[in-house]
C-alpha cells in the first residue's frame, strides 16, 4: 500500500491541478494577511473558506482523480498486489497531497506573517487541523462515489449534490427542524443533528475557539457540558475521526466486490 | 496449469459466461478467439481476478484465484488499452513496476529490442498509441512468469515490431511457458498458435488446433473456418 | 480675624498634643481591641502590634484612628459582627480580618460603619467573610487599598464585598473583590466615586447599582463574575474606561442596564463576555469610543429603549454585533467600526459607502429558538442572512449605521 500511496503522491504532486491548489491557498494567505492587517479578521474569514472550499475540492479532486486513474488502476489490478492496498494507497495519495497543498499554502504566509509569536496560533492550527480532516473525509466520499457510479457524469454529479447538501441543504432541514419543535427540549437533538455532517462538525470544533461567549449563552446542560469543557473538543475529534474511517471502510468493502 | 470449472458470469442482466469449463496445460501457445462480446476480456479478468465471477472456480497453477493476490506473481498480463498516468515517464513507469514487482533485468533487453532508448525520458502522455504499446509490452515481458496473458497485443504496433514480438513470443515458448492470446488478425493467430479456443455465448465451443478446427468446419483455411462457425451459429 | 486664626491653631495644637497613642499588643498592658477602644479619648490612635485577637463585635464609638502594625489578624471566629463604626472621624487601617459570622437574618460584616461622616478604611485584608465592609447611611468616606477575599459558593448564604446603603460621597478606590455574592453594591447611593479596583470571580455581579443617582465608576476591572456589572433602576451614572471581562454563561453579560436613564458609557473595553451589554428600559445613554472584542452579542437590546446613541464605537469579531428582539428602532448608531462590514471605500474618505447592518436575521432565529446557534457561521446562514440584509422583514429596517468606519478607531 505505501508504494501505491508514495506513486499516487508524485503522480498527484506533479500534476498541474495540485500546484493550483496549493498557489489559490498562498494568494488567499497572502491576500488575508498582508492586505488585511488583521490575524483575528484572517482566521475568520478563513474558516468561511475551509468550511464550504475544502470538502468542494476534496469531492471533485477524488472524483476526478479515481476516473482519470482508472487504467492505471487496471494496470495495477493485473499485479501481483491486493485490491484493498491498491485504492487505500489511491485514496491516501489524494487526500494527503490536497491536505498538504492546504497546510503549506496557508501556513507558509501565517509563518512569515508571524504565528509563531501570535497568540492566534492555536485557532489558526485547529484551522488547518479541521481542514486536513475534511479533506480525508470528503475525498473518502469521493471515491465510494466513484466506486459505485461507472459513469462519470453520473458521479461527478453525484458528488456535487453531497457537497451542496452537507454544505447547504442539510443546515438548511436542521434549522426548519429545530424552529418546528421548539416547543421541545433540543439540545440533544441539535448535537446529534452536528454530529451527522462531518461540515457542521467541523464548524463546531472552529465555533468552540471563535464564538465559545455566545455558545455559553445558551441554557441547556448538555450544551454547557459540551462547549464548556474539553468534552466537546474531544467528542469531535472523535466524531471526525469516525466519518474518515467509515467511508474508508466502505472503499475496501466495495473494491473487494467491484468488477474491473 | 491453469484450471477453469462451471464459471458464470453476469453483469446485470447481461449473462457474458455461462458454465465455462477450460483446462489449459502447461507449455504451449493458446489462443482465445470469439466473436464481439464473447466473454475473452471477461474470462481473462476473470483470470487475473480483476472480474469477480458469480460462479465456479479458477485455479492458476494449482492456486485458487480467491485466495489472495500471491498466485499473479505467475502470470504476465498485457492489457488491452495501455493508458498509463500521463505524468510519468517510461523509465519512471518501469522502474515503478519494477518496484511494486520484484527487480529484473530483463527489462534493458526488451527496451533495446523495441528500439525505446530514445523515448525513456519522454512523458507516458505524450506518446504515440504504438510506442505506448510498446511500453505495454516490455513492462509485460520483463518479469519471466510461467504463464503470459495477452489481450490484443498486436494492435498498433508497426510491421517491424509485429516481427520481434512474433520471434520474442516463440522465445518464450521455447522456454516452456504458456501463453495466452487474444487477437481479432487471423492470421496472426494462425501463424502463431498451438491450440485455439473458441468462446460463444459464454461457453466454449470449440478446443483444439487449428486443423482440427478445420476439419471440423470442412473449410480449407483458418479464417473461413471461423466465418462458418459465425454464420452456423447466426444465421 | 487674627485671634481667630491663633485660637484655631491653638486648639488644633491642643488636640493634637492631647492625642495619645495606645499600643496593643498580647503582653502589653492593653492586650485586646475592645479595652483599647475603651481607655482611649477621641482622636488616639490604637496601634495594634502583630498577634492574633480572638474579638466580635468591636464598637467603635469615638473618633479614633486604628493602625494594625504588620497585619495582625482580628479572629471573629464566626461569632457575628466584628467591627462596627457608629462614630465620625474614625480611620481603620491594616488589619486581617477573618472568620465573619453567617446568618440569615442579620448582614454580619468584618466592618460596618452606621451613620457617621469621614470615615476613612484602607488596608484591610478580609477572609471568611458573610460582608465585608458595609456603609450604612454614612458620608464623605474612603474606601481604598482593602483586600476581600471570599470563599462564596451560592447566593442565597453569602454576602457583598463591599456594600453601601443610603450613603453619599464615598470614594472606593484601589480594591481587590473576589468571590464573594456582588464584589461592591450600591443601593441608594449617590455622588460615589469607584475607580481603580478589580473585582473578579464574584457569584452575582462584579459591580451592582441599585436606586443610585450620580454615581461613576471608571478604570475598574471586572472579571469572570457571574453576570458583570449591573446598573439598575439609576440615573446620571458615568461609566468610563472600565474592562468587562470574560463573563461567561446563560444570563451573563459585561454590563447589564435596566431602567438607566442619561447615563454615559465611554472608552470601556468589553471582550469575550456572552454579552457585551444587554440593555432593558434604558433611554438617552451615550455609548462613545468604546471597545466590544470577541463577545457572543456586543449589545443586545430588548425594548423600551430609546435616544441612545453608538457612536465611535468599534466592534470586533463578535458572533453578533447587535440584536434586537422587536423590529422597532429609536437608537442611533453612527461612524463605528465594525469588523464584519464587507462594504467599500471608494472615495477614500474613511467611511464606508454603503450603510453597515448591525442586525442579522440569525440573531433574530437565535433569539427564538435558542438551540439554533449551534448554526453559526454556516452557509447557510449566511445566505439567509444576506437576504435579509437585502429586504429586512424581521428585523429593523432603519437600523443602519450610515457612515461605517474602514479602520478601527482609536482615541
Amino acid at each position: 500500500m505505501l508504494k501505491i500511496l508514495k506513486y499516487s503522491f508524485y503522480d498527484l504532486m506533479r500534476s498541474r491541478w495540485s500546484y493550483v491548489y496549493f498557489a489559490f491557498y498562498l494568494l488567499l494567505g497572502i491576500v488575508l494577511l498582508f492586505l488585511n492587517n488583521d490575524l483575528s479578521k484572517a482566521v475568520i474569514t478563513l474558516m468561511n473558506v475551509i468550511i464550504v472550499l475544502v470538502p468542494l475540492i476534496g469531492t471533485i479532486f477524488g472524483v476526478m482523480y479515481y476516473y482519470n486513474s482508472k487504467e492505471f488502476t487496471e494496470l495495477l489490478l493485473a499485479q501481483p498486489l491486493k485490491r484493498s492496498s491498491i485504492f487505500l494507497g489511491q485514496y491516501l495519495g489524494v487526500a494527503i497531497s490536497l491536505s498538504m497543498s492546504l497546510v503549506l499554502g496557508l501556513g507558509i504566509p501565517f509563518i512569515f506573517y508571524g504565528l509563531f509569536k501570535s497568540t492566534a496560533i492555536w485557532d489558526f492550527s485547529l484551522l488547518l487541523i479541521t481542514g486536513a480532516f475534511l479533506t480525508f473525509i470528503f475525498s473518502a466520499l469521493a471515491f465510494n462515489i466513484a466506486l459505485s457510479n461507472e459513469n462519470k457524469i453520473k458521479g461527478f454529479g453525484y458528488a456535487i449534490l453531497l457537497w451542496l447538501f452537507l454544505a447547504i441543504i442539510y443546515d438548511g432541514i436542521f434549522l426548519m427542524s429545530l424552529i418546528l419543535f421548539e416547543d421541545y427540549p433540543l439540545d440533544k437533538l441539535s448535537l446529534i443533528g452536528t454530529m451527522l455532517n462531518p461540515i457542521d462538525l467541523s464548524r463546531t470544533l472552529i465555533l468552540l475557539k471563535l464564538d465559545i461567549s455566545a455558545l455559553l449563552g445558551y441554557t441547556g446542560a448538555i450544551f454547557k457540558q459540551f462547549f464548556g469543557t474539553n468534552f466537546g473538543l474531544i467528542v469531535s475529534i472523535a466524531m471526525l475521526t469516525v466519518w474518515v474511517l467509515m467511508p474508508v471502510f466502505r472503499i475496501i468493502f466495495k473494491s473487494k466486490k467491484k468488477d474491473f | 496449469m491453469v484450471s477453469i470449472q462451471n464459471l458464470h458470469k453476469k453483469f446485470g442482466k447481461n449473462q457474458v459466461l455461462s458454465g465455462l469449463d477450460l483446462e489449459i496445460s502447461e507449455g504451449g501457445i493458446f489462443a482465445v478467439l470469439g466473436p464481439n462480446g464473447s466473454g475473452k476480456t471477461t474470462l481473462i479478468k476473470c483470470l487475473l481476478g480483476m472480474v469477480i465471477p458469480n460462479k465456479g472456480s479458477i485455479s492458476v497453477m494449482g492456486e485458487n484465484v480467491k485466495n489472495g493476490s500471491a498466485y499473479r506473481h505467475k502470470i504476465d498480463y498485457l492489457p488491452q488499452i495501455a493508458n498509463f498516468p500521463s505524468n510519468l515517464k517510461v523509465k519512471e513507469l518501469i522502474k515503478m513496476i519494477k518496484d511494486l514487482r520484484g527487480n529484473t533485468t530483463l527489462d534493458q533487453e526488451l527496451i533495446s529490442l523495441f528500439k525505446l532508448e530514445p523515448f525513456l525520458d519522454k512523458k507516458l502522455g505524450n506518446l504515440s498509441g504504438g510506442t505506448k504499446q510498446k511500453v505495454n509490452l516490455v513492462l509485460t515481458f520483463m518479469f519471466n512468469s510461467p504463464l503470459v496473458i495477452l489481450d490484443e497485443p498486436t494492435s498498433g504496433l508497426d510491421p517491424i515490431s509485429l516481427l520481434r514480438l512474433k520471434k520474442l513470443i516463440q522465445a518464450e515458448k521455447d522456454k516452456g511457458k504458456t501463453i495466452l492470446i487474444t487477437s481479432h488478425i487471423m492470421s496472426f493467430v494462425e501463424e502463431i498458435s498451438d491450440e485455439i479456443v473458441f468462446l460463444l455465448e459464454g461457453k466454449i465451443y470449440f478446443k483444439g488446433s487449428i486443423n482440427e478446427l478445420k476439419n471440423k468446419t470442412n473449410q480449407p483455411d483458418f479464417e473461413h473456418a471461423i466465418a462458418s462457425i459465425l454464420t452456423d451459429n447466426h444465421a | 480675624m487674627k485671634i481667630k486664626i491663633v485660637s484655631f491653631i491653638a486648639i488644633f495644637l491642643a488636640s493634637f498634643l492631647h492625642a495619645q497613642t495606645i499600643e496593643v499588643c498580647e503582653k502589653c498592658p492593653v492586650s485586646n481591641v475592645k479595652d483599647a477602644i475603651k481607655v482611649a479619648k477621641d482622636f488616639d490612635t490604637i496601634v495594634i502590634k502583630k498577634g492574633t485577637y480572638k474579638e466580635h463585635d468591636i464598637l467603635v464609638d469615638k473618633p479614633l484612628t486604628i493602625i494594625g502594625k504588620d497585619y495582625p489578624v482580628i479572629d471573629g471566629e464566626m461569632k457575628g459582627e466584628i467591627i462596627t463604626v457608629v462614630s465620625d472621624s474614625v480611620t481603620v487601617d491594616g488589619l486581617f480580618i477573618i472568620n465573619v459570622g453567617t446568618s440569615y437574618t442579620e448582614d454580619y460584616a468584618a466592618i460596618r460603619v452606621k451613620r457617621s461622616k469621614d470615615f476613612v478604611i484602607k488596608n484591610l485584608v478580609l477572609e471568611k467573610l458573610f460582608f465585608g465592609i458595609y456603609i450604612e447611611k454614612s458620608q464623605n468616606g474612603k474606601i481604598f487599598h482593602n483586600k476581600i477575599i471570599g470563599d462564596a459558593v451560592e447566593e442565597y448564604n453569602s454576602g457583598n464585598g463591599i456594600q453601601l446603603w443610603y450613603s453619599k460621597n464615598v470614594e472606593i478606590e484601589h480594591n481587590f473583590v473576589e468571590r464573594v455574592r456582588d464584589g461592591i453594591y450600591l443601593e441608594f447611593s449617590d455622588f460615589c466615586t469607584i475607580k481603580n479596583n478589580v473585582s473578579a470571580n464574584n457569584i452575582r455581579y462584579g459591580l451592582h447599582f441599585m436606586f443610585s443617582n450620580d454615581d461613576i465608576y471608571q478604570d475598574n476591572t471586572f472579571e469572570n463574575n457571574g453576570a458583570g456589572v449591573a446598573v439598575m433602576f439609576s440615573k446620571k451614572i458615568k461609566m468610563y474606561n472600565n474592562v468587562f471581562k470574560e463573563n461567561w454563561g446563560t444570563a451573563s453579560y459585561g454590563l447589564l442596564l435596566k431602567e438607566i436613564n442619561d447615563a454615559e458609557i465611554k472608552g470601556n473595553i468589553f471582550s469575550n463576555n456572552t454579552i457585551g451589554i444587554n440593555i432593558e428600559g434604558s433611554n438617552r445613554i451615550n455609548y462613545i469610543n468604546n471597545d466590544f472584542i470577541n463577545n457572543g452579542w456586543a449589545v443586545k437590546v430588548r425594548g423600551a429603549c430609546y435616544t441612545n446613541h453608538f457612536i465611535s464605537n468599534n466592534f470586533l469579531y463578535n458572533s453578533f454585533d447587535i440584536s434586537y428582539n422587536s423590529n422597532i428602532n429609536d437608537n442611533i448608531f453612527d461612524k463605528n467600526y465594525w469588523s464584519n462590514y464587507t462594504g467599500y471605500d471608494l472615495n477614500k474618505n474613511g467611511i464606508g459607502d454603503i450603510p453597515y447592518r448591525p442586525v442579522k436575521l440569525f440573531s433574530y432565529i437565535v433569539n427564538r429558538t435558542p438551540e439554533t446557534i449551534i448554526l453559526l457561521r454556516s452557509l447557510f446562514i449566511d445566505i439567509i442572512d444576506f437576504s435579509e440584509k437585502v429586504s429586512p422583514v424581521f428585523t429593523p429596517d432603519n437600523l443602519l449605521d450610515n457612515n461605517p468606519k474602514m479602520k478601527r478607531i482609536t482615541w
